[in-house]
């Protein structure tokens, strides 16, 4: 079971979160002007790397924020979680 | 007097006091501190089982978890326990075993006959005899589970109790042996907070059966002085009977405590188990090291078993395991053995070596004790049918690859076998690292750990004392460091042990034509010889998880734990690679298997963790006898069935008193979520598919939420409360997850709108109050509010008072009818309740439940989320396009509304349907075709959704999801069901009653 570092709350086990998927996939504007492939792309199309995954979490039995967390999908290790808006670290830091 | 292979000294058993027992109906005696292994051994029970395939006779094996064939059924009744390892079983008073796997008994097994075909029972043998016809596959599987049937488990509710705990520490020990102990030593000393677990009863792992010394005492003394200092610091948690068996992500780990079963029946406390869930923030693996034994034909007669077993057998428990002994190893150790069977008195035949000589001290005092030590030799086979008689021994070529010579018989009644040691590395495996193949020493050695973990020990491969004491103390000192303390415990010291290098053995050389000879087995519990190995190579099967499952070597309850290195090296010879390039199968949780009820602990029943809601008026549902339906985690009033109605007659009743009169139903349920701030209405202009920017304040509006690939989530009514306050209604079932929909959408996508979002569901209780006298009950009941239809319009709100207490009046319709949804903070609900009845009684307010809901409804042909949509339904499909906002330059799911696929001109539409006899109702879920009488596959052009039967309209209805269902109105279509049979109906628009409307506008 994962330890997670809710930006806002500290550390906390897992079972008070839930994940939201990939993260950094912002809504485009102007969704009417988009071609067919391109909508699809952002609705559909995910990267699902191997290795340092960007997502975003929910800390849904805590404080109801969502925050994004870099998470290794092979070792499982989250080496950083961040606020929404915010840079996200380079892959695998600290 | 019983027990006649007790020694007459020595041994940690309590010679004051005798313990009864039986097994197999059998009574005999033991002493406290046995085992159930150790006390038959003593009574010369060596034959406890037989195998499950070939049923072959079979014996104690080992003194440890990884016993494969001392199984047994401990108890009966309530409280019995199937595949209990005796070798882990402490003895209690009146304790009752049997064996598993055995009919009609022990000594005259009549399955045995299977021993005789097996070379007609190979690998997969089941997979290719079995499998067809399909159809007769039931009637294999009775015979077979009954033939191979393992212990058998409770047929009664467990009367014990289980508890769940967590716990956090700085350092957990897994294991208690001298390593684990000086570990936790180590780390306790500089003020760590320890939790030491140990499977045993007792703390000292293997060296509870050693006669060495450290610290210039007994090595028991050593370890009692530890356990002493242990217990006086309060930061230290020793948990006995205890085993580790889960290595989880981030240091998670379960340990599964025993609490009870160690006690006679009568003594036992309340609760049998515990769980603990336990996060660390430093793990020290001292898990120990496990024998394995050698293969060879006939390797499995009662009266074989580990070297390292006949020592603790011989040493902690103080019984002779045969009368007469041979030693067959690959390396130094089990001359130990040798030295520990001839101090208990049994006599030492020889000690028979694969390798060609080891002159090391332990090897020299052997020889000087006058046993016989056979060089460059090895055991071919065996003989005795219920108890080993002798072994045969031929001479070893000097490369290892045959056996050549003279064949020599030794007479004995215990042959002890060493093949080396394997540590375990089993949690390690588990959290997550790839265990190492050490070819020098023949070992797989734990991994890089990928987790804050350090090694000790023999579970490192390190297997004499001083080693352990050494890496033990100094993993202690570390794992204390990391957690921020300072830790310089020095380790105890004991005697260094020279020994001479192993000769690592996989399948022996034998005289026999590979194949054909009599089987040698790898996995016991599983009847896997290492012929089946082979054979399963030849078929092509290349992986060690492939092999694994095809022949089911490490399958069982002791999960390979003897077998499998053995059976990698023999898989690995087999195909002409190494051992490193063959690897290991996947080591999963649990280490040894822990019962239902430890993961079950207090959720029982109807105690589960899973919360029960009840809205504020459930009292007065149960009191008038409303039978509920769960609606979610709500509980749901179904329907109020009156003088032994059935639920159709009750429906009935319910339906035509709504229509004629009056109805009320409790809708506290529905979900309701207050959103505030300026930008709200801007926010729900996304959020739903139609207008909201110029809603007056004080009505309401119906709307659909989309997802973004513009299928039907949610819909419901929202008000405004005031220009930046609105009121919205979602689904039962969908509230949670529209919030968090919501949340996340303002939260990552727009945080520039100020918007507040408040889950207020449980805040206030809703009573419906329905039917044409809605209007008077209402207006008797609430003050403050004009109801006239001019005054209050359809999806306008409003508040006034009960009583003197504020409520709020939504006119509202999920039914077709003059409605009022009537809302009171929740504490009055049963007051409003109670206020809203007395009104009603002059019109008989009948109150009704979701079962009359959805009939109504379904009449009007208004749609349930989550009913007549399953996450594949656009609103165009269910023909509602109205909701959709024409102006909007974009709310969530527009852009795919317009998406190929969902412009399909075959989509499924939704419609209603109206059987020819109209009594027949569909069954909701049934497949529709055009043609019941095509040929197979029928092609299926839709399915029914809802279907009921309406006593308003005479008729059963349906609504139904057909492929291009609107252009198809007055089709006949068939539903198609199981069994055959058929049900004719005709397409029709979907709304059934009062199609104009009118009743709610008045």
């Amino acid at each position: 079971m994962f330890l997670i570092e809710c930006p806002w709350c500290g550390l906390r086990d897992e079972t008070e979160f839930s994940c939201a998927g990939e993260a950094h996939i912002a809504r485009p504007l102007e969704t009417e002007k988009l071609s067919d492939e391109e909508w699809a792309d952002y609705l559909f199309m995910r990267s699902n790397p191997k290795g340092a995954h960007r997502e975003q979490w929910l800390h849904a039995a805590g404080c109801r924020r969502y925050f994004n967390a870099l998470r290794d999908t092979v070792t499982y290790k989250i080496s950083a979680t961040y606020k929404i808006g915010e840079t996200p670290p380079s892959e695998g830091k600290k | 007097m019983s027990q006649r292979f007790r020694t007459a000294q020595g041994g940690r058993v309590d010679r004051e006091r005798e313990i009864q027992f039986t097994f197999n109906g059998k009574s005999y005696t033991g002493l406290a501190g046995d085992t159930l292994c150790s006390a038959l051994l003593a009574n010369g029970v060596h034959m406890i089982g037989r195998s499950w395939k070939y049923h072959r006779p079979r014996g104690v094996m080992s003194a440890g978890s990884e016993e494969p064939n001392a199984i047994f059924q401990v108890e009966k009744g309530n409280r019995t326990i199937p595949n209990a390892r005796g070798t882990q079983v402490e003895l209690y008073d009146q304790l009752d075993a049997s064996s598993v796997n055995c009919w009609p008994s022990l000594d005259l097994d009549l399955l045995s006959i299977n021993s005789k075909f097996s070379r007609l029972m190979p690998a997969g043998f089941y997979y290719k005899t079995f499998m067809w016809p399909q159809s007769m596959w039931m009637k294999y599987e009775h015979f077979i589970r009954k033939a191979s049937g393992l212990g058998e488990s409770p047929r009664e509710l467990d009367p014990d109790r289980y508890e769940h705990t967590h716990a956090h520490c700085d350092v957990l020990v897994g294991g208690g042996g001298v390593a684990g102990l000086s570990a936790a030593l180590a780390a306790g000393r500089a003020g760590a907070r320890v939790i030491i677990a140990d499977e045993q009863s007792e703390f000292g792992g293997l060296t509870l059966a050693s006669k060495a010394r450290i610290d210039d005492g007994e090595a028991s003394q050593w370890i009692e002085n530890a356990v002493a200092e242990l217990q006086q610091m309060p930061e230290v948690t020793l948990l006995p009977r205890s085993t580790v068996f889960g290595y989880h992500d981030y240091n998670f780990l379960t340990i599964n405590q025993r609490l009870s079963d160690h006690l006679p029946l009568a003594e036992r406390p309340a609760s049998r188990e515990k769980l603990w869930q336990v996060r660390a923030q430093q793990v020290v693996l001292a898990t120990g090291a496990a024998e394995r034994p050698l293969i060879f034909a006939n390797n499995d007669r009662p009266g074989i078993m580990l070297a390292s077993a006949a020592s603790i057998y011989s040493n902690r428990y103080a019984v002779q395991p045969g009368s007469r002994a041979v030693v067959f190893t690959n390396n130094d150790s089990a001359y130990q053995s040798a030295l520990d069977l001839k101090a208990a008195g049994v006599e030492v035949e020889a000690v028979v070596d694969a390798r060609a000589g080891s002159d090391s001290e332990l090897a020299n005092t052997v020889r000087s004790a006058g046993i016989q030590v056979i060089n460059g030799s090895v055991v071919i086979d065996t003989a005795g049918r219920k108890r080993l008689s002798s072994v045969q021994v031929m001479r070893l070529s000097a490369e290892g690859s045959s056996v050549s010579g003279e064949t020599r018989a030794l007479s004995c009644d215990l042959l002890a076998v060493s093949g080396g040691w394997s540590p375990v590395v089993h949690l390690n495996a588990q959290s997550g690292a790839k265990p190492v193949w050490d070819e020098a020493n023949a070992m797989f050695r734990p991994g890089e750990p990928t987790q804050a973990q350090f090694s000790a020990g023999g579970a490192n491969g390190t297997l004499d004392l001083a080693g352990c004491l050494q890496e033990g103390a100094a993993a202690g000192n570390q794992a204390a460091i990391a957690c921020g303390f300072e830790a310089s415990t020095q380790p105890a010291r004991a005697e260094p042990i020279d020994s001479q290098a192993i000769l690592p053995l996989w399948l022996l050389p034998s005289p026999y034509t590979p194949g054909r000879g009599p089987k040698a087995f790898v996995d016991m519990q599983n009847d896997v010889g290492a012929a089946d190995i082979a054979l399963a190579v030849r078929e092509g099967f290349k992986s060690v998880e492939h092999v694994k499952r095809y022949t089911a070597m490490g399958f069982g309850t002791d999960q390979g734990k003897l077998g499998n290195i053995n059976g990698m090296g023999i898989l690995a010879a087999s195909m002409g690679q190494s051992i490193a390039a063959t690897g290991t199968t996947t080591y999963r949780p649990n280490y040894t298997p822990v019962s239902f009820g430890a993961f079950a602990g207090q959720n029982l029943g109807d105690r589960l963790f899973d919360p029960v809601r009840k809205t504020a008026m459930h009292a007065w549902h149960e009191e008038n006898g409303a039978l509920f339906e769960d609606v979610g985690q709500w509980k749901r009033p179904w329907y109020y069935p009156k003088d032994g109605e059935d639920l159709q007659q009750a429906i009935d009743r319910e339906c035509l008193a709504v229509r004629d009169s009056v109805g009320i139903l409790d809708a506290s349920t529905l979900g309701k979520i207050e959103i505030r701030g300026k930008d709200s209405a801007r926010f729900l202009e996304m959020i739903y598919t139609n207008n909201w920017m110029k809603l007056e304040v004080g009505k309401g509006r119906y709307g659909f939420m989309l997802g973004e690939d513009g299928m039907v989530m949610d819909d419901g009514v929202t008000i405004r409360l005031a220009e930046d306050h609105f009121f919205m209604h979602t689904t039962t079932g969908g509230a949670a997850g529209v919030l968090a929909w919501m949340e996340r959408w303002l939260q990552t996508e727009w945080p520039e709108m100020e918007v507040f979002l408040t889950s207020v569901t449980d805040h206030w209780a809703t009573a419906a109050v329905v039917g044409p006298k809605s209007r008077a009950v209402v207006s008797a009941v609430c003050d403050g509010i004009d109801f006239s239809a001019q005054a209050f319009p359809f999806m306008a709100s409003k508040t006034g008072t009960i009583g003197d207490v504020e409520c709020r009046v939504n006119r509202i319709s999920f039914s077709g009818e003059l409605a009022y949804e009537v809302n009171i903070p929740a504490n009055h609900g049963r007051f409003m309740w109670e206020k809203l009845m007395q009104a009603g009684a002059a019109f008989n307010i009948t109150p009704y439940g979701t079962e009359t809901m959805h009939v109504l409804r379904a009449e009007k042909g208004y749609v349930i989320v989550g009913q007549d949509t399953d996450g594949s339904v656009t609103v165009d499909d269910l023909g509602l396009n109205w909701a959709l906002s024409k102006t909007k330059d974009d709310f969530i799911g527009k852009r795919s509304l317009s998406r190929p696929d969902t412009v399909r001109k075959d989509r499924k539409q939704l419609v209603g349907l109206l059987t020819e006899d109209p009594q027949t109702v569909i069954p909701e879920g049934a497949q529709l075709v055009d043609d019941p009488k095509a040929p197979t596959p029928v092609p299926m052009i839709g399915h029914v959704s809802s279907s009921y039967y309406s006593a308003c309209c005479g008729h059963s209805i349906a609504m139904a999801l057909v492929k291009g269902g609107r252009d198809r109105m007055g089709d006949t279509v068939y539903a198609s069901l199981a069994g055959g049979r058929v049900i004719e109906a005709t397409i029709t628009e979907s709304v059934f009653y009062d199609k104009e409307g009118a009743k709610a506008d008045v």
